[in-house]
This record gives C-alpha cells, structure tokens and sequence, in this order.
C-alpha cells in the first residue's frame, strides 16, 4: 500500500504542524503492525481457553491479554501515546474508580460466617 | 464571537476542544461498562453455579466477530491518515469499509439473537443470560450510535471537508476515538463472556 | 501563554444575535446566559414543588390521619380517601421530594444555573466550549422532569420505592418507577453533557494569564464538581437499564432467589443480588452529595472574598482540599450499607475512608472561617447567607460523624437522625448560599440589585424556621423514631415522647414557605424596578464584574488578560481597597 503524499501543502496553525507527510507514513506502518499483533491475541485468547485451565489462572489470562490488546488499541489507534500526558491523569484517575467499583463489593465476600 | 481551540490544539494541553471532551465522555463510558462489568463479577462470585461460555454461546462466531471490529478499528484509524494525507477518495473508501465492517458485526450478533431466542434462551432465563444479553446489548446500540454518525460523516457532513478541512479531520479523529473505544470494550467483553 | 483567536482558527458556531427569532434567542438558545436562566427557573419551580410536597407530608406527620384542610378533596380518592392521605401517597410524596429537590431541583441550580451563567465569565472565555451540547443537556434536563412529573398521573402513581429506589421492592412497585427510571436516563445524560461542557470549557478556555491557581475557587469547586459527575452517574445508568431489564424484561439482577411476594413465590429465575442495587446507587450517589455542596462553598467563597475586602485564606490549601474531597468521594459510598449485613470486613474500610473524607472539608470550613479575622466586614444581604452557611454546614458536617462511624450507626441508621443530618447540609447549607448567590449576582445578570431589607426578612425568617425544622429531627432519631412512617411514629410506644416534635417541625415548614414570599416579590419586581447599578456594584476583583451588566453575546468586547490572582483585596500601594484581575500590574 503506498500512501505517498503528493501534495506539499499542509495546514498552519498548530493542526497537522506536528504530523507531517513521512509521520503518516510510519504511523500507517504501525497500524498495520498493531492490526497483526491484535489478530494475533486474539487467536492465542480463544486457543488458550480450551486448555481447561482453573478458573483463577484464566480468568487472570484472558484479562492479561485483554488488557494487552487494549493498550495496543489505546496506544496507537487512538493515538494516547503521542498526547500529552495530562490526558493520562483522567484515564488513570478513571481506572482507579473503575477498580474500587469493581473490587471492594467483592471484599463483603470475605466475611461469610459458615461459608 | 468566536470559541477558542475548536481547530488548533491549546499549547499547554496540546487538545482541541472536540479531542478532550470525547476523551472525557469516554471515560464516563468506562464507568458505565465498568459497572456492567461489576455487576457480572459480583452475581458470578455470588452464584453458586455458573455456566462456562462456550456451554451456551457460539465461540467461532463470536472470534469472528471480534476479527470483524478489529478490522474497523484499523480501517477507521486510515479513513482519519487519509484525510491526513489529503486523500479525500481513500477517505471514503475506508469510512465506508468501516461502516461495512461494523453492520457485519451486528448482522452476526443478530444471527446469534436470534438462535438464542430460537431455543428459549431469553434475558429472564438466568442470570447468565440476563448479563450477557445486557452487556452485548449495550454494547451493540452503541455500535449502531457509531455507525450512524461515521455514515453522516461519509455523506452529508462530508461536505465540511471543501469548506474547512482541518475541523473536518478533527471531527473524524474524534469519531475515530469513539469508535475504537467500540472496539475497546468489546476486546474485553469477548473473553469475558464467552472464554471464562 | 499565547492564546492564538485569529478569526481563521476560531469557529464562529453561535449566530447573530440581532438576526436570530424569538425561538432561537430565548428557547433554543447557545448562549451559556440564556441557558443558565432557563436553568434557574426551572429548577427554582422544582425546588418550590418538591418543598410543596413536603408541607402536604408534614400535615400528615403533625397530625396523622386528619383530613388535609384545603387541598385534601383535590388529591383524589385514590391518594386522600376523604381527604386523609393514603400510606401508598405518602410513600410517592417522600420519593419524589428526594428525588426532585436532589435531581430536578438543587444540582441544576447549583451546576447548571451558576455553573452556566457564572464560570465562563470567570474564566474571561466568550461561552462554554460546547454551545449546542449547553442546549441540549437544558432540554435533556427539562424532558426528564417532565418525565417525572407526569409520573403522578399514570396508574399507582408516582415512584413510592425511596428516592434510593431499593430492590426488590422497586422491581415490583407499580409503573411510576419505570417512569422514575427513564427519567432519570435523561437526567444524567443532561448531566453527561453538562459536565464534559464544564470541563472542557475549564481547561481550554480560559484567558490569557488565567493559570488554573489564578481561577475562582467558584470555578474550581466546580470544576471538581464536573468530574463527579462525569464519572459517578454512569454506574447508576447502569443499574437503571438492569433495573428497567428486570421490571420490563423480567431479569433477576436485583431478585435473590426464593422470594416470595405476599404469599407467592415469584416466577424468576432469582440469582440476583439486591445489593447490587445499592452498591451501584450509591456509588453514584455519595458523590451526588459532594455535587451538592461544592458549589455551595464556591459561592460562600466568592461572597466572603468580597465582603471581608480580603483575601482568602489558605487559598492554595482549599484548592487542594477541594480536589482530595473529590477523589475521596468515590471511595466512601458503602457507609450507606453499614446495616445490609454485608461485613465488618467492608465496613471497617468505608468507615475509615469515611472518616479520612472529614478532613479535607474541615480545611475548607476552616479556611472559610480564618477568612473573616482581621477583614473589614460588611453585611449586605449576600454576606448574611453566606456567613450562616458556616455554623449551619459545621452542624450538619459534625452530625455525619455518628453516621459514618458502624457501631453508632447501628443505632442511628434509617431514623430521623439521618434526615436532619443531611438536611443541614442542603437546606440550611447549600440552599443558604444559592440564595446568597441569587442575591450576589442579581446585578450582573439584570443590570439591578435586589432590595436589602426583603433580603434580610427572608434571610432570618428562612434561617431560623430551618433551625426550627431539623433540630428536632435529631431529637426524634436518638430517641429511635424512623424514617419514612407515614404516620411519624404514632403508632409506636418508644416515639410517643418526642412526637410533639412533629407539631413544631410542621409549624415551622408552613412558615417557613410563608418567608419565601418577600424572595419572590423580590427577586421578580428587582428585575424591572430594582435599583440600577454599574457593571461592578459590589467593587469585586473576579472577572465576571468586569463585563457589561448584562453581558452581551459574547461576554466581553474584548477577551481580558489576566495579570493577578483572584482574591486581591485591600493591596498595599493601591488606591481603591480592590484590583481586579484583568488590571495590569503597577510598572
């Protein structure tokens, strides 16, 4: 796929300033890479759960590649590696609510009298 | 009267107006998967019986499925380097792939309604199918919100793109960013539901 | 920091205003003002309707059983069989009270009226960075009360589950929950919108010179507000669509199995969990009562600022305070389940986090109060609900602590000591500093002030008849009458002691509307025949006094710069005892 820029005029002002026409280059580079990657995961996810393993040990893998293939998703498709890091702060503060909600129900559990 | 930052990005944040506010919409959407999420870790652990996934839900259709939104995802993200690249004509290819891709989806997820439905298997049967028909179920009305907005930017909203090209490009990286939070949630819900 | 408004970059999305119809101008507007007015009557009419339900609950808890004089033949037969309320009405008055004075009626004045109206002047910026998203979250607002008004008028009435709308018994109440429940979709997605507006608007908009330590604290109390709710509605929305697949789809994610209803066992497939339910309420709902009094300190903040003609105090710390609140406010929420017998475990956690979440708003209180030493204190009306605000806040802070703690909460719980507590939070709390905002800002939205000696009968008359209506709740809890009788405890022995309480909480109730009445004349007659005022009445140094009474569209003629902090009051080597922030510092 070629995707050479035939035009030299880019926009001023702060838009596009920062991404010029080999940037795009790279970047559709790594889209495709990321695709594969993806593809990848999600084959070995679906392999991994006819293993039988227990259920902590795949429930802990399926989220660790979950997890992988979001931030690849995250990453680069969404570009969150190239913003500038205050974007981070309410994405992290995020994920630690997200955390609370899902976890500290589930320490009710520990306290079962005659389980 | 014009609003600052609606086409170039603010220095210290290094946003346009658009970028932050669907970054910070997203988030919210975190919170709402989030608790669906929650909710299913919390009836699961409570429950004394659960069935496994793939006892009750099609796993080659749905891997499928996830193939098919991956591939949106990355048809999306080069419909926006297009625009980039000033390619108006590979824009409307990829744009409308995306869509495409994104009607396959709920075209199979509504094949696998249909033979749940088929066999009596209905939301009110347990609570494993309670959850799984909401999560997927929300999770596809905002496939269909995705797609009905990246079909007015293929159609009429793509008129913006002779007038002012820069907020156009903006518009679709932002509807780019919902779309792969689409993808996002499902990269998790797959497994979730169907492989544990 | 160069802020590049060159007319290429720049969107012009708000039309000209000479040119737009009477529709687009004042109902369909994008102009932050508008909106912020529609926002302040809309909800000033919920606020006055939920109150009115609740002085139609009082004459049944004064005297319980007795016709209602007046309007008890116009309830109907179904809720005042001849003209004694109905428990079954009493339960929908005591949910839709909560639930519209919370939803309909303080957060869109607190938010979305001050909110709209006050922070992008603040901030020097021309609107809000989303315009047509500021309309639609108002017409959002709107459709969810009308929503949940009409929901008195379906079969069995309005919602009657708590404004908490607690399974299972939610599940299976009649159709005006479900009309509860889609109502509040659109609630929040008002909310959705308002707060990505708020946030976005924040940070991107804000004036050359204006550094985030330069803000308002108004701006910053809601600012902080806005991720509250962005981040802790959603959970609800959740449980609303489980709550609405159970009650339509006839799911069990809030029914246990083995439930039995008046004598039948129901035909679900059971597995549910009712504290799921609350788990995710209240997720969002501890929060909601940070939303409710974060504004409220804004605005004492501003008020005091002025009127002590000083600056404030642990201005830095207060920002700080602000923010931990905020974070900490996710993280609390399960102090409202101490008594669903989900563990000590649990219980030990929430009730510490509970415990830390004191801290930051006694910062803030506190620096509030150190404000007043040494100024140079004037008391116009606006001044006079701020300063109340303080003790008032400090009572209903203070009384938490019980709650917050498990073992007295034992006691504690579901009894009447819980309404009094969280209503001197709201009502002689953030109520008080609305009303001192509404007095405060007057001026700049109509060009008028207020009259002074109105203000001062409905300050003292509507603070002591508060006093009057939640002190004795305490009373009545410690002494173990609970919450949510529709008779007010008559029927049992260990509340006949203190039930006198309910004649004098009612008295004052119905007096304390009758107060209402010289705000009302006030505020409408003001608007045409107030005293006209120029553009900075009260000598403020915060930007939104330095735009034309009312601003334009547009705000400002030309986008100030800012070149001070927020606060600087009684400056050494100045002439005038305030420099307001767009003023060039001294060469």
């Amino acid at each position: 796929m070629d995707f050479l820029v035939s035009y030299p005029l880019l926009i001023v002002g702060g838009y596009m300033s920062s991404i010029g026409a080999g940037e795009i280059k790279k970047r559709v580079r790594i889209y495709v890479i990321v695709f594969v990657a993806l593809l990848a995961l999600t084959l070995v996810t679906v392999t991994i759960s006819y293993l039988h393993l227990g259920i902590a040990a795949a429930v802990i893998v399926a989220l660790l590649i979950a997890a992988t293939k979001g931030s690849l998703v995250a990453s680069y498709f969404m570009h969150l590696i190239s913003e500038k890091k205050v974007l981070y702060l309410a994405l992290i503060v995020t994920a630690v609510f997200l955390l609370a909600l899902v976890f500290l129900p589930l320490t009710a559990y520990y306290d079962r009298i005659g389980n | 009267m014009q609003i600052p930052y609606t086409v170039t990005t603010r220095p210290e944040t290094g946003l346009f107006n658009a970028k932050l506010g669907i970054w910070l919409f997203l988030a919210s959407e975190v919170m709402l998967f989030g608790a669906l999420f929650s909710s299913y870790i919390l009836l699961r652990t409570g429950a004394p019986h659960w069935p496994h996934g793939r006892e009750i839900l099609n796993v080659p259709l749905a891997t499928l499925n996830t193939i098919i939104l991956i591939a949106s995802s990355v048809t999306m993200v080069m419909s926006w380097a297009s625009l980039a690249m000033k390619r108006f004509d590979r824009f409307r290819l990829f744009m409308s792939l995306t869509i495409l891709l994104g009607l396959a989806f709920l075209v199979i997820k509504g094949f696998e309604y249909g033979t749940k439905f088929e066999h009596g298997l209905f939301p009110s049967q347990s609570t494993f199918l309670a959850v799984y028909f909401t999560l997927t179920g929300l999770h596809g009305l905002h496939v269909i919100g995705g797609i009905i907005v990246n079909s007015y930017h293929l159609g009429l909203g793509s008129k913006m793109w002779k007038t002012e090209p820069e907020r156009f490009a903006n518009r679709i990286e932002v509807a780019g960013l919902y779309w792969h939070f689409v993808d996002l949630v499902w990269i998790f819900l797959f497994p979730t539901l169907y492989l544990l | 920091m160069e802020q590049a408004v060159t007319p290429e970059d720049a969107v012009h999305v708000v039309g000209h205003e000479e040119s737009l119809s009477f529709w687009r101008k004042y109902v369909f507007s994008l102009d932050h003002k508008v909106i912020g007015i529609q926002y302040l009557f809309t909800s000033l009419l919920f606020l006055l309707f939920g109150f009115t339900l609740m002085m139609i609950m009082r004459w049944q808890l004064a005297y319980p059983m007795q016709p209602i004089p007046l309007i008890g033949g116009l309830l109907g037969q179904t809720n005042a069989p001849e003209g004694i309320m109905a428990p079954e009405f009493y339960n929908q008055l005591g949910a839709m009270h909560g639930t519209i004075m919370v939803f309909l009626g303080i957060v869109p004045l607190a938010v979305g009226a001050f909110g709209n109206f006050i922070l992008p002047l603040q901030i020097g910026a021309p609107d809000m960075a989303f315009p047509k998203l500021n309309m639609m979250s108002y017409w959002s607002y709107f459709l969810g009360g009308v929503t949940m008004l009409s929901s008195f008028f379906v079969p069995g009435g309005a919602a009657n589950s708590g404004w908490t709308s607690y399974p299972p018994l939610s599940d299976i109440a009649t159709f005006g929950q479900t009309m509860w429940l889609l109502g509040m979709v659109f609630l929040i997605t008002s909310s959705l919108l308002g707060s990505v507006n708020f946030i976005v608007t924040t940070m991107q908009l804000r004036a050359r010179g204006m550094t985030f330590m330069r803000l308002p604290f108004f701006v910053w109390a809601e600012f902080v507000t806005s991720f509250l709710l962005l981040l802790a509605f959603p959970p609800l929305e959740a449980a609303a669509v489980m709550q609405l697949m159970d009650r339509l789809g006839g799911t069990s994610f809030f029914l246990p199995t083995g439930l039995v209803v008046t004598g039948q066992p129901l035909s679900v497939s059971g597995g549910g969990s009712p504290l799921l339910w609350q788990h995710l309420f209240w997720f969002l709902a501890h929060p909601e009562v940070y939303v409710l009094i974060l504004p409220a300190m804004g605005i004492v903040a501003e008020i005091i600022a002025n009127n002590t003609r000083k600056p404030l105090w642990g201005y830095r710390s207060m920002v700080y305070a602000a923010i931990f609140l905020g974070f900490m406010s996710f993280l609390v929420w399960a102090h409202h389940m101490f008594m669903t017998g989900m563990g000590t475990v649990i219980s030990t956690f929430f009730q510490t986090t509970t415990m830390i979440i004191s801290i930051p708003s006694v910062i803030i209180l506190t620096a509030l109060l150190i404000s007043l030493w040494g100024g140079s204190i004037r008391f116009p009306t606006p001044m006079l609900f701020a300063l109340a605000f303080l003790p008032m806040f400090g009572i209903g802070g203070l009384t938490g602590l019980p709650l917050g703690l498990a073992p007295t909460d034992i006691h504690l719980h579901d009894t009447y000591y819980v309404i009094g507590h969280f209503h001197y939070v709201v009502a002689p709390g953030t109520i008080l500093a609305l009303f001192g905002g509404i007095y405060y800002w007057f001026p700049k939205v109509t060009g008028r002030k207020m009259n002074d000696v109105l203000g001062k009968i409905h300050f003292w008359g509507t603070l002591i008849c508060m006093n009057l209506i939640f002190m004795p709740m305490f009373i009545e809890g410690l002494a173990g009458v609970s919450r949510r009788l529709y008779d007010g405890g008559a029927q049992y022995a260990h509340a006949q002691g203190v039930l006198h309480w309910n004649v004098v909480m009612s008295m004052a109730a119905w007096t304390l509307s009758l107060f209402q009445i010289p705000f009302i004349i006030n505020f409408f007659v003001s608007i045409k025949k107030g005293k006209k005022v120029p553009e900075n009445p009260w000598e403020a140094t915060t930007l939104e006094w330095a735009a034309p009474s009312p601003p334009p569209h547009g705000n400002f003629l030309k986008l100030p710069d800012v070149y001070r902090g927020p606060y600087e009051y009684s400056v050494p080597g100045y002439e005038k005892d305030f420099t307001p922030q767009n003023e060039p510092q001294k060469v």
